[in-house]
């Protein structure tokens, strides 16, 4: 039994599924916020009422994201102590410090957030609504400097541990770990912000897509018309400037990662040989004949994206041994599809927005049925540019730096491939916990599979008696009625193109 | 001699008390979830923890992220050699988590029995594990050179380590029972008073088994009590926290009976480091050093920068905790958004 394998697959599948909730976590904070916030202001029972309905949602989603989020803490320690005792001292301290600044935050204010409605007032509630909504990007800031510790570490030295108070060899090697010299480094290290602010975008996208979803099926019944726009309008804003942004952060993010991880950015465009790049649309790599086959492609196109030019040459795999590459098919097609997605939520918001502004947009019932549906691929997007990044990084689990020349090419030994330092770096199958045995880590898997697909299950189960129930008035505010309810519905009408006498498109 | 390594212990030793006062009246519920009998009061039940089960298991999150970036070594060696236990707890919280979120979502009453059970289940197998961690890591374990243990999973189910679950189980349902008492009232309040008294009276036998079992044949446990005299205080401190909790019940005084469960609870997480000191897990394979808070740990940077961490952190936790307690006093209603 390959234990690396099903190490592999067991924090594959694990962190698949948790990652389905935080994004939705703090997609959604930022809606709830939003609506409260303008509740706060005009006093419009509406607001209260999304607010109210999407808190249900919210707590449904946290919850499951708590319970699977454990699960990610505790496996560095079951499955990867020889990785946890290596980077322990560096990678230890943004974990312990999600938890006292963000998780207690965020799980602590969920309480008043979720339970607190008629125990305390609407600006302590508001508050608290702030703070799980920060608590929960906070959360999302501590991992993504962790992970990105991994793809380009800085900031430490690694060095001998010493036992007894002498340097420490079991079998003639010497024990070695990783050890802090600067926090800062480490926290702004090479790829921090280009990732944080990735995955925030990414995260604001399924957000929104998922709020976009649901107001779309209310608007395609007929069904709390005027509650589902608002939603679907202010989700759009939302999904519009994300899908655009993501574009502009990805091509930053892009040139990032062949600067520090040439070998990765090569597998994520298939490009196998050394030499002027081209950018493939679609394709399928095969490493028997080391080239993309069926490919579409534009000439030239990958290096202009990283150098500008179309005929600079770009590192590509040859240039790595090949126990140094990683898998090319993987990252080939969930970068790719990835991106088709990212560019299929730019022509469908951009679409909407300037529908919305001349004011067909809800007349469009093709469109809202296309919404119904386009929280699955906001949802596959994210968890593809998860597997690009993470397979991509293979071999390693603590990527090594490499070192570039002034002219633009990889440094390289004698054999023409680039020596990592041995010690700069921790491969993936040498991190995995040797006490463990296979048959341990199948029970796992099993079982964490079969529990993840019956909360998927009933996940969906609820989630859709939810969205049936819809958003509930509250109580108090339908008694607001004459002419001040009616200019407040006026005023509520979203894009002012709507009119009064006009209940349905 | 207060160096950073020793903070650290007795910092984790406190986020590990916080953990297990708070989440043991989570269990504690759950274990005794059962004994409502109809919807409405299994709902009270649920909901007396709804609010604050979420923000308690954080304590359990942040002690396995400060043990991580504190005591690498520990944390690697006690994860990775508890594997199969470490799993089963996982599986435990997730359907305790899950119960509690799903249970009042629909109106079938086969859902509702099932997320019921399920809420029971979880919180008594948590509770379990829990105590037959503390009871292995009692006895010492065995462990190689890199610190790795070798010694197998049925090792671990052992009849002091089983014993010490127990102990734990009836601690968390005695503790779970005082708090139940508090924030309920009516027929089920009346309900819990004789439940208050059971608990604590399986508590106080199991707690009296376990002592004699620990002086008699875990002398790991008791060295350090041998060395340092004055840590008989603590020991004294213990005894006299468990006598308060029936003396408290008896003159009607349920909000002290629940602060002397805090006090014992925290009380044993405090033997526990004691006895444990310095050591976080005790070798018992002769001639390989076990793992202690000084060659289990990080560098002192680290452990410095953590300091600031928790130092800057902690107030804040502190504050915000009381406030949302506060928040939350007073008996269960079940209102629009109660689980």
């Amino acid at each position: 039994m390959d234990v690396v394998l099903l190490s592999r697959l067991q924090f594959a599948i694990t962190i698949m599924f948790h990652y389905l909730f935080p994004p939705l976590t703090i997609g959604m904070g930022i809606v709830l916020v939003y609506l409260e916030a303008n509740y706060l202001r005009t006093k419009d029972p509406l607001y209260e009422t999304a607010a109210r309905f999407w808190t249900k949602i919210f707590a449904l989603n946290f919850a499951i994201g708590v319970a699977t989020g454990i699960v990610m803490e505790f496996q560095f320690g079951t499955n990867w102590s020889p990785y946890s005792r290596f980077v322990g001292d560096v990678f230890g301290s943004p974990l312990a410090a999600e938890g006292i600044f963000a998780f207690f935050l965020e799980s602590g204010f969920l309480a008043v957030l979720v339970f607190g409605w008629d125990r305390v007032s609407p600006r302590m509630h508001f508050f608290s609504t702030i703070m799980v909504a920060l608590g929960s990007i906070f959360s999302s800031i501590w991992i993504v400097i962790a992970n990105s510790w991994q793809q380009t570490p800085a900031g430490h030295h690694v060095v001998q541990m010493t036992r007894d108070g002498r340097p420490w060899f079991i079998d003639s090697q010497p024990v070695l770990r990783a050890e802090i010299l600067n926090f800062w480094e480490v926290v702004f290290n090479p790829s921090t912000m280009h990732r944080l602010v990735h995955v925030w975008i990414g995260c604001f996208i399924m957000g929104a897509f998922f709020v976009m979803s649901i107001s779309a099926y209310y608007l395609l019944r007929n069904r709390h018309v005027e509650f589902a726009r608002r939603s679907f309008t202010g989700a759009l804003l939302l999904g519009a400037i994300s899908s655009v942004a993501i574009l502009v952060s990805g091509h930053f993010q892009a040139n990032n990662v062949y600067e520090t991880q040439p070998a990765k950015l090569a597998a994520f465009e298939g490009h196998y040989q050394t030499g002027a790049g081209d950018l493939n649309i679609i394709g399928w790599p095969d490493d028997e004949s080391q080239q993309v086959k069926f490919k579409l492609a534009v000439p030239g196109g990958l290096s202009m994206m990283l150098h500008g030019e179309s005929k600079a040459e770009i590192a590509g795999l040859d240039r790595f041994r090949p126990v140094d590459r990683p898998p090319v098919l993987i990252p080939f097609m969930s970068y790719h599809l990835m991106v088709a997605f990212g560019m299929f939520f730019i022509a469908i918001t951009i679409l909407s927005v300037l529908l919305l502004v001349i004011g067909k947009l809800y007349r469009q019932r093709w469109l809202l049925a296309v919404f119904v549906i386009a929280v699955v691929p906001a949802v596959l997007a994210n968890q593809f540019g998860w597997v690009a990044a993470e397979v991509g990084r293979q071999p390693w689990i603590v990527h090594p730096p490499v070192q570039w020349q002034e002219s633009g090419e990889l440094v390289v030994g004698a054999d023409g491939y680039v020596q990592y330092e041995p010690n700069q770096g921790l491969r993936t199958a040498d991190a995995v916990s040797t006490n463990v045995e296979g048959w341990k880590i199948v029970f796992s898997i099993v079982g964490f599979s079969l529990i993840y697909l019956l909360l998927a299950a009933i996940w969906l189960f609820v989630l859709n008696d939810k969205i049936h129930q819809g958003p509930e008035p509250v109580g108090v505010d339908r008694k607001k009625g004459g002419a001040q309810g009616l200019m407040q519905a006026a005023a509520s009408l979203a894009s002012h193109t709507g009119s009064m006498t006009e209940t349905h498109e | 001699m207060l160096d950073l390594n020793l903070i650290w212990f007795i910092l984790l030793a406190v986020l590990l008390a916080g953990y297990i006062i708070l989440d043991g009246f989570d269990l504690g519920v759950g274990i005794l979830h059962p004994i409502a009998r109809t919807d409405q009061q299994r709902r009270v039940v649920i909901n007396a923890i709804g609010p604050l089960w979420d923000g308690n298991e954080v304590w359990l999150v942040t002690f396995g992220g400060a043990l991580f970036a504190a005591f690498p070594e520990a944390y690697a060696c006690i994860f990775s050699g508890f594997y199969m236990a470490f799993i089963l707890l996982l599986f435990a919280l997730i359907f305790r988590a899950v119960s509690l979120e799903f249970r009042s979502k629909l109106s079938s009453r086969v859902w509702r029995v099932f997320w019921d059970w399920s809420f029971f289940a979880s919180s008594l197998v948590a509770a379990l594990l829990f105590g037959v961690a503390a009871g292995n890591v009692l006895q010492g374990l065995p462990l190689n050179e890199r610190g790795d243990y070798v010694g197998g999973f049925i090792e671990l189910l052992n009849p002091y380590a089983i014993l010490v679950g127990l102990m734990t189980a009836s601690m968390f349902a005695m503790h779970g029972a005082i708090y139940l008492y508090l924030k309920t009232d009516g027929e089920l309040q009346d309900r819990l008073n004789t439940w208050m008294w059971r608990t604590f009276g399986i508590f106080l036998v199991m707690y009296i088994l376990t002592t004699m079992y620990t002086l008699v044949n875990i002398p790991l446990a008791t060295a350090n009590f041998k060395q340092y005299p004055w840590a008989a205080v603590v020991v004294v401190l213990t005894v006299l926290a468990i006598a308060n909790i029936p003396r408290c019940i008896h003159w009607c005084r349920p909000g002290w009976a629940f602060l002397s469960s805090c006090a014992t609870l925290a009380a044993f997480v405090f033997l526990f480091a004691m006895a444990l000191f310095p050591n976080l897990v005790t070798n018992s394979t002769p001639d390989i050093s076990s793992l202690t808070i000084y060659n289990a740990a990080s560098s002192p940077k680290t452990l410095w920068i953590m300091f600031i961490f928790a130092i800057f952190g902690m107030p804040f936790v502190l504050a915000y905790t009381v406030v949302i307690y506060w928040t939350f006093r007073g008996k269960v209603q079940l209102g629009d958004f109660s689980y």
